[in-house]
């Protein structure tokens, strides 16, 4: 098994910087996910660690040893492309068969591993196909399978679930966090789905034009977004954002929100008089009864039952659309006028300016319920 | 279904039976007047009725031509015969040069890669006589004049950047992850030629070598130039068959038969590896 280091790498394509002095480092055994907007940089990161291209500066290092300079064949690493790039004139046994052959396996050795581990991942039965001859969903877990067969210490999968069916997908995504774990190797995990990255990350790395913008748990990341756009590409429904301007009274700090003063707990003391923009999760806004301390007035404009959940849309005096989600089968305004309350300790406080998230940690446990 | 009336469909016939008639009738009249004698070729006006004759093939075969004014020997099966040599022989050499250049060209994106690739084109926009002349001079410096290693050397002109170009295109075709993916699994670059690009672009390849060779097979002007009667193909062979008492229309016929028969042949045969769609299906985009 081995770690990964990636340092001060720099990738250009022209005049265009695609990886900025970029330095990552995946500890053994850990899952990152490369979370960001296409166009980020997280595919040329993968394919700089797989050796497929090669970095204009920096050093990236497997297990300790310099790759930088070694061609792909030797790092040793497993990758799964999105677009499964399978080779097309091979049966699906022998595609799973490539890692192994290269290692000069016995036939015996490979025709043990990859039963093995297309048991594992469920295509046993499709071995002697051609990959035209295969679902999309085949298509992807021979794509893995062969990622996978060669047990090396490195796997890196570039979106592998980006083009397989929606059912597929969340299958796959319960099972694939035990499937990478049971092997034990190190993996670096690309995805534009913020509900793949909470689920298969140990850390996540928030990527956006060639730098990384946050480096951290699932947790910290939704909790403690670094940025605006960060707090926006994790949730569904997405966070509700509103100007605000913070002003203080004898309990501390607050905002007006049609007219409503509501507390913030945290550290907001230099927030005050500046141009803001408050990052309410749907979950941390809950309906009220009329009379509740801070409720806000509001008019339902749409409700949307999501199974699990309700979304609500409503539209504040002031005419700002906020959505409001809540777990289904618990009571709510379905129409008409309504309150709500915010929760003040998980509101999140962004400089409007700059975008970037203010004060320091403030974690509550949204899961709890406690929106006063 | 489509509903398409009577009259489009008689229309329709009609039309497609014209352009096979256009099309296919000087074959067709070829393989007429190769079973027949110069005097009923020469009729008027010209009969669908006659008498089969084999003559024309046994003089082509037995290289004995018998004209009013006597017998004359041609060299039409050596001539068959060296079109056959030089032609595959140059696809040969240039599917072994130029397969691994387009490659080359495909992936590789080295300084001045567009430049070369384009100038080895450009060979085919001079005109052949333009540069026959100088070739001429330096052959006979060279001793290469009227050699068969001369003249498959001067044949590459037409076969080389014909397969560098078609094939180029092809490898172009292929997704670079798939070759990337094989690299990763632990292959060197050049099993991954010879497993991945080579085997994908193999309809590209089978393409280009056919196109070659027809065009190989049909030149005509720098073996006229570069090669005396005993290293001449059919196409210059077969001026001797205007002779001093005529034109010997019959085995004109029966020449052109034989000679069109291995291109028609081979390009019959290799149709099923011309038909693409090897790579669907392996990468979704």
């Amino acid at each position: 098994m081995a770690s990964l280091e990636l340092r001060n790498v720099v990738k250009r394509y022209k005049s265009q910087t695609v990886l900025d002095n970029l330095s990552l480092t995946v500890a053994d055994g850990e899952t990152l996910v490369l979370f960001g907007p296409s166009g980020a940089g997280k595919t040329v990161l993968l394919r700089l660690v797989a050796g497929v291209i090669d970095p204009d500066e920096g050093k990236i290092f497997i297990g300790g040893e310099d790759m930088t300079d070694l061609d792909a064949e030797f790092r040793g690493v497993g990758m799964a492309f999105q677009n499964f790039a399978l080779f097309p004139h091979m049966t699906a046994f022998d595609n799973i068969a490539t890692p192994l052959q290269a290692k000069r396996s016995s036939q015996s050795a490979m025709k043990a591993g990859v039963e093995g581990v297309a048991k594992l991942l469920k295509i046993g039965h499709v071995l002697s196909h051609k990959p035209r001859a295969l679902s999309n969903g085949q298509k992807q877990r021979t794509a893995l399978a062969r990622a996978l067969v060669g047990s090396p210490p490195v796997l890196l999968l570039d979106d592998p679930l980006r083009n397989v069916d929606a059912k597929l997908r969340f299958e796959m995504r319960l099972e694939l966090p035990r499937l990478l774990a049971d092997r034990g190797a190190t993996v670096v995990y690309v995805t534009q789905d913020y509900k793949e990255a909470m689920a298969l990350g140990d850390r996540i790395a928030v990527m956006s034009q060639g730098v990384i913008k946050q480096l951290g748990t699932p947790e910290q990341i939704y909790r403690e977004p670094a940025n605006i756009e960060i707090a926006r590409l994790f949730g569904d429904p997405t966070i509700n954002l509103l100007d605000v301007k913070p002003s203080r009274d004898a309990k501390g700090i607050y905002v007006g929100l049609s007219n409503v003063q509501v507390h913030l707990t945290g550290a907001y003391d230099a927030t005050v008089g500046r141009d803001c923009v408050i990052g309410l999760r749907p979950e941390a806004l809950s309906f009220v009864d009329e009379g509740t301390p801070a409720a806000i007035p509001v008019t339902v404009e749409a409700e949307t039952p999501l199974n699990e959940k309700i979304v609500t849309l409503v539209r504040t005096v002031r005419g700002r659309e906020i959505l409001v989600s809540r777990p289904a089968g618990t009571p709510g305004q379905t129409e008409g006028r309504a309150h709500i309350a915010v929760d003040g300790k998980s509101a999140l406080l962004f400089d409007h300016a700059s975008g970037d998230r203010i004060g320091a940690r403030n974690v509550v446990n949204l899961r709890s319920g406690e929106a006063a | 279904m489509e509903h398409t009336s009577l009259l489009e469909r008689v229309l329709r016939g009609i039309a497609l039976t014209l352009v096979v008639i256009f099309f296919m009738f000087p074959i067709v009249w070829i393989f007429m007047m190769s079973f027949q004698t110069n005097e009923t070729i020469l009729r008027i006006p010209p009969q669908l009725v006659f008498k089969p004759t084999l003559a024309n093939y046994t003089a082509l075969i037995t290289g004995k031509l018998t004209t009013a004014a006597g017998t004359l020997d041609i060299a039409f099966m050596r001539n068959l015969w060296n079109s056959v040599f030089l032609s595959v022989t140059s696809v040969a050499v240039a599917l072994l040069l130029g397969v691994p250049a387009a490659y080359a060209f495909a992936r590789h994106k080295f300084r001045g890669s567009e430049d070369i690739a384009f100038t080895l084109l450009s060979f085919r926009f001079a005109p052949a006589l333009l540069v026959l002349l100088p070739l001429t001079l330096y052959f006979q410096k060279l001793g290469l004049a009227n050699t068969y290693i001369g003249l498959i050397w001067v044949y590459q002109l037409i076969c080389l950047p014909l397969i560098l170009w078609i094939v180029r295109g092809y490898f172009e075709d292929i997704p670079a992850d798939i070759e990337y993916a094989y690299r990763i699994a632990g292959h060197s670059w050049f099993a991954t030629f010879r497993k991945i690009a080579l085997p994908l672009a193999g309809p590209g390849i089978a393409a280009a070598g056919l196109l070659a060779f027809i065009f190989a097979w049909n030149n005509f002007v720098f073996a006229l130039v570069l090669a005396s009667a005993d290293k001449q193909p059919v196409t210059v062979g077969a001026l001797a068959f205007i002779t001093s008492s005529g034109i010997q229309y019959g085995q004109i016929s029966a020449a052109i038969v034989l000679s069109i028969t291995p291109t028609l042949a081979l390009a019959l045969y290799a149709q099923r590896y011309l038909v693409e769609g090897l790579s669907l299906g392996a990468v979704k985009g």
